[in-house]
């Protein structure tokens, strides 16, 4: 395993009312890996990244990055951690350019225009560096808060909902960006309310829910464990009984003998391959069908599961 | 050790948003000068006798200046640290390399820098209207950079107090305005029936003005030292606050 960029061990936080927004919480970032944290509003997920970038004060835990407890050594880890927040908070008069060049600054960088520039430009803000930021877009302003989040070049850089309120173009845009700022080596870890972003992009996946994570696993891994294939092949006429050539499957008829349902494998294709099978078994078997629907389980769905065997266990 | 770089970039856009509207910064004050001295000046004066062997128009001008640097002071810090609370832009600080000294030096060096130049075009009004010369210039300059430190301290404190642009304002309004007018601005404390020369002390303005006209005219109500001695206090409880502030990040970490 590579080397971990950031160690959170013990979290809680409690706010001022009472309110227990982080539970005990420990995770460990690997250098280089985009983590999608994704959990439903109010879960923790703005609490966990503010704790580690200074805006929450942790009520217990140890938070380390780069080796450096945050606690005591924040400066030398917050000059290599971005953030870009949830809200969309700037400073509406300023030009874009004056704008990032002012948060490279803050972090202690000398300036470099030119670096400035091709940050712009990357995130295609080229043409308004001059701009007022009032006068941008809502999906420009949040173009400009990534380049004030980049202006520093971190390592380590949060994107706390990036395509929140952003159409579906931009998003791809977006999208594009992480990947190039993964193939630059920035460790990403990113919080969204869309699934199929975390699918897309992450490496790995985090579930929270109610300050609590409720699972942390690889993608891939996580899928093949949860993922699951559903297949409904309509058959030109009702079945009384199954044939015994697909007794192996875990299969059975519904809508009367009409139809017959297929809910297997895993995340992993394996479903795919076994309903391909079938449909070959049941020609053999001279059994006619007309129609055939299958559908992979999506994280959305092992996400809402998971957070429905949270409920029933509450 | 401080990051100057990061300090440097606070003072330098806290300057740059004081020169955004700097048509408003400087003609305010040159504005409500000249009101005073064409109202206080020209149209009292003229019946009021010399305080203290002083004119009465060169007399306020002290007062005046302290009147404008303490309410622009506070206004101008009090906003530099309130808004970025308010439109939620603080979380770049909060997140950035930067400790309770950049901090300072930047928002408060900038409240400073700001007060500096108001009180420069204020003088420099009033020299239109009355001839004065200034007795201790070094020591008045000293002076006036001591209670604008102070009081950029004290308006960073409340621009982190305040969770509404009513507190924001509140203070100034409340207090430190009619504790202005009252301070000696437009007279000498001395003028004041008793017991009110007596109660007047308990005024902390009172020994700003009177410190200030000090180092301007020589004579004053209260003694020089006593006027530092008051400013340096004040000033040493702001950084005593402040620093509580950031150890604790009350109402700026959640
Ligand atoms: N400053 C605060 N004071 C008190 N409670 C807070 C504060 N900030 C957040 N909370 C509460 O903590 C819980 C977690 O909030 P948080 O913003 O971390 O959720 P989230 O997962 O980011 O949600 P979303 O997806 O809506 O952004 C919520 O119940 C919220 O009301
Ligand atoms: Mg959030």
């Amino acid at each position: 395993m590579s080397e971990p960029i950031l160690d959170i061990a013990g979290l809680s936080k409690v706010y001022p009312g009472g309110l227990k927004a982080l539970d005990n919480v420990d995770l460990t970032i690997r250098k280089g890996e985009i983590f999608a944290l994704l959990g439903p509003n109010g879960a923790g997920k703005t609490t966990l990244i503010g704790a580690v970038c200074g805006l929450v004060r942790p009520s217990s835990g140890t938070i380390r990055a780069f080796g450096h407890d945050m606690g005591r050594e924040w400066r030398q880890a917050r000059r290599r951690i971005g953030l870009v927040p949830q809200e969309l908070a700037t400073d509406m008069f300023e030009p874009v350019m004056r704008a990032v060049s002012y948060s490279r600054g803050l972090f202690g960088l000398a300036p470099d225009p030119a670096r400035i520039e091709e940050i712009l430009r990357s995130l295609s803000l080229g043409d308004k560096r001059d701009e007022r930021i009032m006068a941008l877009s809502g999906g420009m302003k949040r173009r400009v808060l990534i380049a004030k989040a980049l202006a520093h070049e971190p390592d380590l850089l949060f994107l706390d909902e990036p395509t929140a309120g952003v159409d579906v173009e931009l998003r791809k845009g977006m999208w594009r960006i992480v990947d190039e700022m993964r193939d630059r080596g920035t460790t990403i870890i990113l919080t969204t309310h869309y699934i199929e972003e975390a699918e897309l992009m992450a490496d790995r996946v985090g579930v929270i829910a109610k300050g609590r994570l409720l699972m942390v696993d690889e993608k891939d891994a996580m899928m093949a464990r949860l993922g699951r294939t559903e297949a409904h092949i309509t058959l030109a006429r009702p079945l009384g009984a199954l044939p015994p050539s697909l007794a192996q499957y875990p299969v059975e008829l519904e809508e009367g003998g009409a139809s017959l349902c297929y809910r297997g494998g895993d995340g992993t294709g394996r479903g795919k391959a076994e309903v391909a099978e079938i449909t070959k078994a049941l020609i053999a078997a001279g059994i006619d069908y007309t129609g055939i629907d299958v559908r992979e389980s999506s994280l959305e769905e092992i996400f809402v599961s998971l957070l429905g065997e949270e409920e029933r266990a509450a | 050790m401080i990051g100057w770089r990061s300090t440097w970039s606070i003072y330098t856009r806290e300057l740059t948003r004081f020169l955004r509207t700097a048509f408003q910064s400087v003609l305010a004050p040159v504005l409500t000068t000249s009101l005073y001295f064409i109202v206080f000046g020209a149209a009292i004066g003229g019946r009021m006798p010399d305080l203290g062997g002083v004119d009465y128009g060169a007399f306020i001008i002290p007062g005046l200046l302290m009147l404008t640097l303490l309410g622009e002071t506070t206004s101008n810090s009090s906003f530099g640290i309130y808004m970025p609370r308010f439109t939620g832009t603080i979380y770049e600080l909060l997140s950035a390399p930067v400790g309770v000294a950049e901090t300072l030096i930047g928002f408060v060096g900038a409240a400073m820098t700001k007060s500096l130049i108001l009180a420069a075009i204020i003088l420099v009004t009033a020299r239109l209207f009355v001839d004065y010369s200034i007795a201790h210039p070094i020591l008045a300059v000293i002076y006036i950079m001591l209670v604008a430190a102070a009081f950029s301290l004290f308006g960073f404190i409340l621009g982190i107090w305040a969770d509404n642009f009513e507190k924001l304002g509140i203070i100034p309004l409340l207090f430190l305005t009619p504790l202005t007018f009252l301070g000696g601005t437009f007279y000498s404390i001395d003028m004041l029936p008793a017991p009110w020369d007596t109660i007047a002390l308990a005024n902390p303005i009172v020994y700003l003005v009177s410190g200030l006209r000090w180092t301007f005219y020589g004579s004053s109500d209260v003694n020089i030292w006593i006027s530092f001695g008051i400013t340096f206090a004040f000033l040493a409880a702001c950084v005593g606050v402040i620093a509580f502030i950031f150890r604790t990040g009350w109402r700026l970490r959640a």
